[in-house]
């Protein structure tokens, strides 16, 4: 097959979309500086899901790695998408806020350590029901502690993307990094059209998704801070560029009356279509669309 | 979900450990570790039930090959008999990298 009139640099491209979450992890490391904290071996699974009939995985869907980032010491947590949706238990939602919490005592003893975190997560496993949903709140406190000391990345690369609340752990983060292909919302599609009918959210229609829970979306409106190609060296470099710029002077999540603002100028007695809604809320560059 | 555990023999020491793959739908986990002794044990957790036969038709085609004396656990979410003679085989280059 001949690659004639097709991009090089499209063929080329190594996908960050397609790798799991310990490639993911890894790759974002400087070379040669990573190891994995409480891994596959450890056999740190979940109690709750053989109970129920569900097949555990040994690492319960969350990897731990700790190393550098342009040359800083960093650690990142990945929630392996493909493992029951990415879904935050009791064992991966502790692997989490343990994992913050030592970064942040590592920063209060004088040693900078950045975090990232990868979600690709539909929010609390229900099979754990009550002790995920205290996971994602311990999470949130944890990463409101760490993030006056470092910066808390996080990445939403697809195609899971990032829903429930882990949603909301992704809003306290200091800094947000989504694909196009990524999608980051609190309710998922399907629980709205399920909720408040199909007149509300048709979940059938992806263009209608991706407009308004997609990664480019969500830069354009300003509630995510960079936009990146499925390249893994871009994905890379984006998230060396964040650790490097260190704290924001203001996280998203506090600026309250900005927000407020803005919501108030949304008319809710009509029916907003997601163009409207990018010119009226867009602050990263043209509210037009990229292509 | 259905735990299933076979013995092979074996003689074959292995040095270095392998985990690959993932417990996604259609896909398995494989964790595969040195032992002493002159036997290899499998132990499977699969999310579909009743079909012991199958996994003892793939894995007894996969120890004619292989003699190695480890401990293999296997956490399965339906993949196919054709994934998990893969995934078996990746473990192993893995683990003689």
């Amino acid at each position: 097959m001949s690659n004639e009139g097709y991009s090089a640099s499209f063929i080329n491209r190594q996908s960050f979309i397609e790798l799991d979450a310990r490639e993911r992890a890894k790759a974002l490391f400087d070379a040669g500086t990573s190891r994995e904290l409480l891994g596959p071996f450890d056999r740190m699974e979940s109690p709750w899901l053989a109970m129920q009939g569900v097949t555990p995985q040994e690492d319960d869907g969350c990897v731990v790695m700790k190393g550098k980032i342009a040359g800083q010491a960093a650690v990142i947590v990945a929630l392996e998408g493909a493992f029951q949706g990415g879904s935050m238990g009791e064992v991966s939602g502790e692997k989490m806020t343990a994992t913050l919490d030592l970064a942040a005592a590592d920063n209060e003893k004088g040693i900078r350590t950045n975090a990232v975190i990868l979600l690709e997560t539909g929010g609390v496993r229900l099979q754990e029901a009550n002790l995920g949903l205290a996971a994602i709140a311990e999470l949130m406190a944890s990463i409101l502690a760490l993030r006056k000391h470092a910066p808390v990345i996080c990445l939403t690369a697809g195609t899971v993307g990032c829903f429930g609340g882990m949603s909301l752990a992704a809003g306290l983060a200091s800094y947000i990094v989504m694909t196009r292909e990524a999608r980051l919302g609190m309710n998922g599609p399907e629980v709205i059209e399920q909720e408040n009918g199909v007149e509300e959210f048709d979940s059938s229609d992806r263009a209608l998704i991706w407009a308004i829970h997609g990664g480019e979306q969500r830069y354009a409106t300003g509630l995510a801070d960079a936009l990146v190609d499925d390249d893994t060296p871009q994905v890379a470099d984006t998230i060396r560029s964040f650790v490097s710029k260190g704290v924001p002077l203001l996280h998203r999540s506090s600026q309250v009356a900005l927000y407020r603002t803005r919501i108030a100028k949304v008319d809710t007695s009509r029916q907003w279509d997601p163009k409207e809604f990018r010119a009226l809320w867009t602050t990263n560059g043209s509210n037009k669309e990229k292509r | 979900m259905e735990q299933i555990e076979f013995n092979y023999p074996a003689k074959r020491r292995i040095r270095k450990r392998a985990h690959v793959g993932v417990v996604g739908s259609g896909d398995l986990e494989v964790l595969l570790e040195p032992t002493e002794g002159q036997v290899a044990r499998v132990f499977i957790r699969t999310s579909v039930d009743g079909f012991r036969d199958t996994w003892k038709a793939v894995l007894d085609r996969f120890f004619t090959k292989y003699d190695g004396t480890v401990r293999i656990e296997i956490n399965d979410a339906g993949a196919t008999p054709g994934n998990v003679q893969l995934r078996l085989e990746q473990a192993v280059e893995v683990s003689e990298r």
